[in-house]
């Protein structure tokens, strides 16, 4: 079995056909593990027409890339996407496929696994090739952080897994480079397909809490909804993204959306400055990777200063709104 | 109106968790137990369904001994029926034997309208499931969503806002479908006194393998393609710096030191 399978593929997610940077990100890792392997990494792609994402894909260092085109694919839906996405690894068999767990990323790699009947990896943070098996060994926090399970899939091929966002670095961008592309026909009938997408309405929250590289996070000790006004000026000057402890959501000062932790989101950011956040463990569960950790608490001892890389003990009130000064006057210069 | 609602026993987020790495399962003896708490809205929603549309809930469980208090927990709250599927065989499943598991049991319960699921449990956190079970099942595949706009059970149809990146996606899918949900789409109701009573009295009923048609090889450990290998405590995230001064120092201190890492332009 193992020979006929070869290649890493990552999949390249888009909106409507529009894709960012990081809609590329996991052509790193997976050139990682094909150069592991001996292989090749290789985008594939669904979408009305793949063309700019195929020429985006070379440039960001994919050998091949797989796509199916069609009108029917201009907006995800998961069932078409899968069986079309698994039409492609049924014949042309990759090794391994990875997914960004995306909210895209997620539905369509459980879709997929369930109708190629193999297993699925989620929500990797941390990917290597195992050396006695050469399976894809993939590194996951499991029971809200507290173990790290290293998870293999001997059964089964293509191996399949989700990669959390912002864990492996950005692949380098060269717009001389370019990949073979390989188009498949696909079709699903419009009638086949089982939902349909009437209407997207733009949030409000300017940016992608699990995408952005600052967060600033308050928590009980916020106090209050106008409290959250501090900090978001504080988010709007460091160009990040707003978040909350549950405390905070359940009081009702700020929507769920917001939510960092284990009924949460789970985050990374370079960057992750709490404010009046105590540090309960399903919190820190779902920030406790982050590159920087700032804490601000007016309790010496809340738990959150034990994983802070910069602590304060001070009220958030008057520590924040000098700090948005201080960046203002900085940034500037 | 049918309506399923799958509901897992999860290990309370504040107990110790004890793993069996030999087996690859958790070991839930004497640890404290609850309904994953993503379930809660799961069952919540399919409980206001039947109040809106009128219907029949049936819940389902697949676990050990113990998971009938999950059970029993939504029988108190006025789900009409419960099944317990319970196998030795089921041990050690992935989310690809789960969902399997669960798509044969949700057959033969059959003629089921929406199936709702919590986004994700929190001890395993894959959130693959409900994908995978829509998939299997061949139903509408609905996750992420915050609310239920309408069912319309006579013509087959359900309405419902995604919450994705960006934004919220209103979606029309055709029914049956699995509906996956998010924390807050409700305010889950307790249950009262009289309710807990009536529960503790009914006898649950239990399915194996065998009743729900579900193949032995493709369950379990046996039927599980996925197998965690190694289990390891994160390594400790200790202290920094403690910033001490005025407040005016502090703050320059702390902005020196967070443009050094190049990440606020």
């Amino acid at each position: 079995m193992a020979d006929e399978y070869k290649d890493v593929w990552v999949y390249i997610e888009h909106k409507d056909g529009a894709t960012t940077p990081m809609s590329y990100e996991l052509l790193g890792a997976g050139k990682m593990l094909a150069d592991a392997l001996g292989s090749q990494v290789c985008a594939f792609a669904i979408a009305e027409n793949t063309d700019e994402i195929a020429k985006e894909a070379g440039a960001y260092g994919a050998a091949k890339v797989y796509a199916v085109d069609g009108s029917t694919f201009k907006t995800f839906r998961p069932d078409a996407f899968a069986k079309a996405g698994a039409a492609l690894a049924g014949k042309f068999k990759p090794d391994i496929i990875l997914f960004r767990s995306t909210t895209q990323g997620q539905d369509l790699s459980a879709a997929m696994a369930a109708q190629l009947d193999v297993g699925l990896g989620a929500d990797a943070i941390n990917l290597e090739i195992d050396a006695g098996t050469k399976a894809m060994k993939l590194t996951r926090a499991a029971f809200g952080g507290n173990f790290l399970a290293a998870y293999m899939n001997t059964k089964s091929k293509p191996q399949m897994a989700t990669v959390r966002p912002k864990v492996f670095p950005m692949p380098a961008k060269d717009a001389s480079k370019s990949a073979e592309v390989v188009k498949e026909a696909f079709s699903v009938a419009e009638d086949d397909i089982r939902t349909k997408v009437l209407q997207f309405m733009q949030s409000a929250v300017a940016v992608n809490l699990v995408e952005a590289d600052v967060i600033v996070s308050g928590g009980r000790g916020t106090g209050s909804d106008e409290g959250f006004g501090v900090l978001k000026a504080l988010a709007d000057t460091l160009g990040g993204a707003l978040g909350a402890s549950r405390a905070a959501v359940d009081s009702g000062w700020i929507p769920y959306e917001h939510q960092v932790g284990q009924t949460g989101r789970t985050v990374k950011p370079k960057i992750y400055i709490a404010c009046g956040i105590s540090g309960a463990i399903q919190h820190l569960a779902g920030m406790r990777t982050s590159d920087c950790i700032v804490a601000i608490n007016k309790d010496a001892d809340a738990p959150i200063f034990k994983i802070a890389s910069f602590g304060i003990v001070g009220d958030y009130k008057q520590v924040v709104p000098k700090l948005i000064e201080e960046f203002k006057k900085k940034l500037t210069k | 109106m049918k309506i399923v609602v799958c509901i897992k026993q999860v290990p309370d987020t504040e107990a110790e968790v004890k793993w069996d790495l030999t087996k690859g399962t958790l070991n839930r003896e004497g640890m404290d137990s609850i309904t994953n708490p993503f379930d809660e809205f799961a069952l919540e929603e399919a409980l206001l369904t039947k109040e809106k549309y009128d219907g029949e809930i049936i819940a389902i469980t697949m676990g050990p001994d113990k998971a009938v208090d999950v059970l029993r927990n939504a029988l108190a709250l006025g789900v009409d029926a419960v099944h317990h599927i319970k196998d030795p065989a089921l041990i050690g499943s992935d989310t690809l034997a789960t969902s399997y598991a669960l798509a044969k049991a949700i057959e033969k319960i059959g003629g089921v309208d929406v199936v709702f699921c919590g986004k994700q449990a929190t001890d395993g956190n894959t959130g693959s499931v409900a994908p995978e079970l829509a998939s299997k099942l061949g139903f509408s595949q609905l996750t992420y969503v915050g609310k239920v706009d309408e069912i319309d059970a006579a013509n087959k149809k359900i309405k419902v806002q995604r919450s994705i990146e960006g934004g919220l996606e209103v979606v029309e899918a055709k029914l049956p479908a699995v509906v996956s949900v998010l924390k807050g789409i409700n305010e889950p109701r307790l249950p009262n006194l009289m309710g807990i009573r009536k529960a503790a009295k009914v006898a649950i009923p239990e399915l194996d393998c065998d009743a729900i048609g579900a193949a032995k090889d493709k369950v379990g450990a046996t039927g599980a393609h996925g197998k965690v290998v190694e289990l390891t405590t994160p390594p400790p995230r200790t202290a920094g710096e403690m910033l001490k001064g005025e407040v005016d120092e502090i703050v320059s201190m702390l902005s020196d030191k967070l443009l050094d890492l190049k990440v606020i332009k």
